[in-house]
């Protein structure tokens, strides 16, 4: 079970691969602004530089290479531009540039990897000066223009001024020139204090052909003469096809051909996927599952629990002082055992992508958060190289981190490459993406806490045990064999901080790491760290006597961001005053991808058993706030996607596959479960957090606490309805 | 082979009678704003009006649309103009991702027949559909705007 199967990547692959993956703190500054040469638009329109293409009617293409999935990065990044580039937001449009173009000019649009709440903090600085750089250029076209010194030359909302002759032009006018002008090298942004289009909440750029039907997600792609695929995967990870009987199928309604994809998976292909589909359920496999068939959620866990143990090896993670010697001579401890469990992401929109292989090219179509990544898959998966490669990215169905890999890109590309000539939509089936995620790791957590004879904490040992993300799927960013990102939310330092000082503290990993492939889960170890932590800082309170948060508040002296957002949503719920009848509290923080959040939820519990969510407010500090309607609707979504796992979530394993197949077993909130996000945003400047994803972290505990609260019982084993608990 | 009314059209289409509805909307048709989501009329994405009542089309049969009148999401606007429910969608920056929302759309435009003024109590007993952004907040706020248009 401890087995791992590598990825196989050739070393061409690999490079780029992994340039796409990782490289985005690398790029900064040296993303060339333009030049002498002037590029041009598919319409003939010139660009300033990468970012910012202007066309005769001043109409603003901005340039996007991160990807929309919901997240509203597409429309804050443009208010980024469009912000330094003084232009006129009704005239901005946007477009996303492909990973060929991008490669092929030396990824001058730096990293397109949208995971890790990165999309706005590591590419704003980039794209601000981008937009800075434009504008400066437009200006000096009209100051050479009128023969006036550039500095006499204002610009707001696409026109360029002269205010001692009186003279304007807009940039549509003045474009031409500009782009054949050297870029400037000393580029000022502005202080964020001074923004007047970043900061605010203005209407996303990408809502009204989603409330038509018209916008193309990749399962919408329609190409000439094109087939449709439905694909098997072997349910036993790791499993292989042995053999099956495409006779069987041949006569079926639509059927073209039956291919082999790889050694683990059998595609049809159509003329319908509703043909394609029908006829693979009808098609007999026969598969070796191999040894993998003997694994199941109780084997797991029995395999996790035994890393609990002191005795068995784990990384460290955190520490100061000496927690065990401290734990052994205290007055007091106590010790509590947690688990989480896998999750499937569970976009709307299933896996698919579309691929068109002949000898000397391969084009993919496809909704991908990391375009880099699918254009290094379908290099590999094709066999070409990257002059004859192109992705064509389109609005994704949903991503949480899911379709940041790149399983079905290569799968379609697969199929194709047996097909050449024909354009092929693979598609998966709402029960080949529960049986085939990327999930979300699971692991267990003994945490024992020990009290001097004045109830004051002074030690705390915090054991994890369980699946490393990165083991699997970025093995070269493990340190030493150690998953420094396992340590999300309770590290000593850096994006995902603990928020707590203990006299002696000890944080530690037994990497336990089972068959199914785990997979960048929106939060990711975040989720788990933080309901394993803040759990138990209500079970260390209530040891010690004292309130949740008077306890917490003792810890966290050193820690006064963590501390403002706690206090915040505090304030705001009522802490310390009488909730409503019935109504009980709970309340958690944590840190992660550079932001510090806090939540607060007030419940009521029927029976024991059913839970009504009233109230639930949360604050997030991720230092700048480029589009607070967004924030605001990221932090609600956050509760959406936390209490869905916390509730409803849960993949299990039998024999040595997913048991769980459909929406009917693994069930998400509806709108009369989910009650109003008070979100409380206080950006305090300085720094740039992301936000699509810390939130959800104190989503759970919030609730799990103000259960403990309500009923007395503490629940650590999610997910609640396999206790029979579920929303009233 | 079916004759399907769908917007307003009589469309034949060359499928067998127990193909999903849905699959015919989107493959036979070609209208793609109809979203295949779970196939088990679990998510609601699929969410089109027949006969004047939201139904999933994963779960309606061709030969049981035979004879209906069917709204899509193309078609719920009508003489050009857009549905209130989706300018109040556009007005309140509705969708994230946007996946499950012309679904959403659909049954909200459906419940707003049924009952012009809808309590929260009733959006919560009409309105069942998935939306893992968890747009529901601004889905309820919409729908009451669409209410009071």
């Amino acid at each position: 079970m401890n087995q791992h199967v590598m990825p196989k990547l050739n070393r061409r692959v690999f490079v780029i691969g992994a340039a796409a993956a990782g490289a985005g703190l690398a790029l900064g500054l040296d993303i060339p602004f333009g030049g002498p040469t002037v590029v041009r638009a598919a319409d003939g329109s010139p660009e300033i530089n990468a970012w910012v293409v202007i066309r005769p009617d001043d109409t603003v293409v901005i340039r996007i290479a991160r990807s929309e999935m919901g997240q509203g990065t597409l429309t804050g990044l443009a208010q980024l531009v469009a912000e330094e580039l003084e232009c006129d937001w009704s005239k901005v449009t946007t477009e996303y540039p492909t990973p060929g173009q991008s490669v092929a000019r030396k990824r001058v649009w730096g990293d397109f990897s949208t995971g890790g709440s990165r999309g706005i903090r590591t590419s704003q600085d980039y794209v601000r000066k981008g937009g800075a750089t434009a504008r400066m250029m437009l200006i000096q076209a009209a100051a050479n223009e009128w023969k006036v010194p550039s500095s006499e030359c204002t610009a707001s909302n696409s026109v360029i001024t002269h205010a001692p002759s009186g003279r304007t032009t807009t940039y549509g006018k003045v474009v031409e020139a500009a782009a054949k002008l050297e870029p400037p090298t000393d580029v000022k942004l502005k202080d964020p204090k001074d923004w007047k289009v970043a900061g605010k909440g203005l209407k996303r750029l990408d809502t009204a052909d989603k409330t038509t039907g018209a916008m193309i997600y990749g399962i919408d792609v329609k190409l000439p003469g094109m087939l449709n695929a439905a694909i098997k995967d072997c349910p036993v990870f790791g499993g292989k096809v042995k053999s099956y009987d495409d006779a069987k199928i041949a006569s079926m309604k639509g059927v073209k051909k039956v291919v082999k994809v790889g050694d683990t998976a059998v595609a049809v292909v159509a003329d319908t996927w509703w043909h394609a589909k029908t006829a693979l359920e009808a098609l007999p496999i026969v598969w070796d599952e191999g040894d993998n068939a003997k694994v199941s959620s109780d084997s797991i866990a029995k395999w996790l629990a035994e890393g609990l143990d002191n005795a068995q090896p784990a990384y460290v993670g955190n520490q100061n002082g000496d927690a065990k010697a401290a734990i052994a001579g205290a007055a007091r401890k106590i010790e509590a055992v947690y688990n989480y469990p896998y999750q499937n992401h569970a976009t709307m929109e299933p896996m698919n992508a579309t691929a068109l292989y002949t000898a000397d090219k391969c084009e993919v179509w496809c909704g991908t958060q990391n375009g880099e990544a699918a254009f290094a898959a379908t290099l590999e998966a094709s066999g070409l190289p990257a002059e004859k490669c192109e992705v064509h990215k389109l609005m994704l169905g949903g991503g949480f981190g899911r379709r940041g890999m790149t399983d079905y890109v290569r799968q379609a590309v697969a199929i194709a490459k047996q097909m050449p000539g024909t354009p092929i939509k693979l598609l998966w089936s709402r029960e080949e993406d529960m049986a085939h995620g990327k999930y979300h790791p699971v692991t267990q957590c003994k945490l024992t806490g020990a009290f001097d004879a004045d109830n004051n904490l002074v030690a705390l040992h915090y054991r994890l045990s369980g699946q490393s993300i990165l083991f699997s799927v970025r093995p070269e960013a493990l340190q030493s064999g150690m998953d420094p990102a396992a340590f999300q939310g309770v590290a000593q330092t850096g994006e995902a901080a603990i928020g707590y000082s203990v006299p002696n503290l000890l944080v530690e990993h037994s990497m336990r790491n089972p068959h199914v492939p785990p997979g960048f889960w929106r939060g990711v170890n975040v989720n788990h760290n933080a309901i394993y932590m803040e759990c138990f800082m209500d079970e260390l309170a209530q040891a010690a006597g004292q309130d949740p948060l008077e306890f917490r508040r003792k810890l966290m002296g050193k820690h006064p961001k963590h501390l403002a957002v706690l206090n915040a949503v505090a304030e705001k719920i009522g802490w310390g005053k009488p909730a409503p009848q019935g109504v009980y509290r709970g309340i958690a923080q944590v840190m992660g991808y550079g932001s510090y959040v806090a939540g607060a939820a007030e419940i009521s519990v029927t029976d024991g058993s059913k839970i009504k969510v009233h109230r639930i407010v949360a604050s997030t500090d991720p230092g700048y706030i480029v589009n607070p309607a967004q924030v605001e609707r990221q932090i609600a979504g956050s509760f959406v996607y936390g209490l869905s796992a916390l509730f409803y979530g849960g993949c299990t394993v039998k024999d040595g596959r997913i048991e769980q197949t459909n929406f009917d077993t693994y069930n998400s909130m509806r709108i009369n479960e989910m009650p109003k996000v008070e979100a409380v945003m206080v950006p305090s400047g300085g720094f740039w957090g992301g936000v699509g994803e810390p939130t959800i972290g104190v989503a759970a505990p919030a609730v799990l606490n103000a259960y403990f609260a309500a009923t007395g019982k503490r629940i650590r084993s999610i997910p609640l309805r396999n206790q029979n608990i579920t929303f009233a | 082979m079916a004759n399907l009314n769908i917007n307003g059209k009589t469309i034949n289409v060359e499928v067998e009678d127990d193909t999903p509805l849905l699959w015919a909307i989107r493959e036979n048709v070609g209208l793609t704003g109809t979203k295949y989501g779970c196939g088990i009329a679990q998510c609601g994405a699929c969410t089109v009006h027949i006969d004047g009542v939201a139904m999933r089309s994963c779960g309606v049969t061709v030969s049981e649309a035979v004879g209906k009148q069917i709204t899509t999401i193309e078609g719920l606007g009508a003489n050009g103009a857009l549905h209130k429910v989706q300018l109040a969608w556009i007005a309140n920056d509705v969708p994230q991702c946007g996946y499950c929302q012309s679904g959403m759309i659909m049954a909200v435009a459906a419940l707003l027949k049924e009952k012009p003024k809808p309590t929260d109590d009733d959006i919560n007993e009409a309105i069942t559909n998935i939306c893992r952004c968890g747009t529901f907040q601004q889905v309820r706020e919409a729908i009451h705007a669409a209410a009071n248009v």
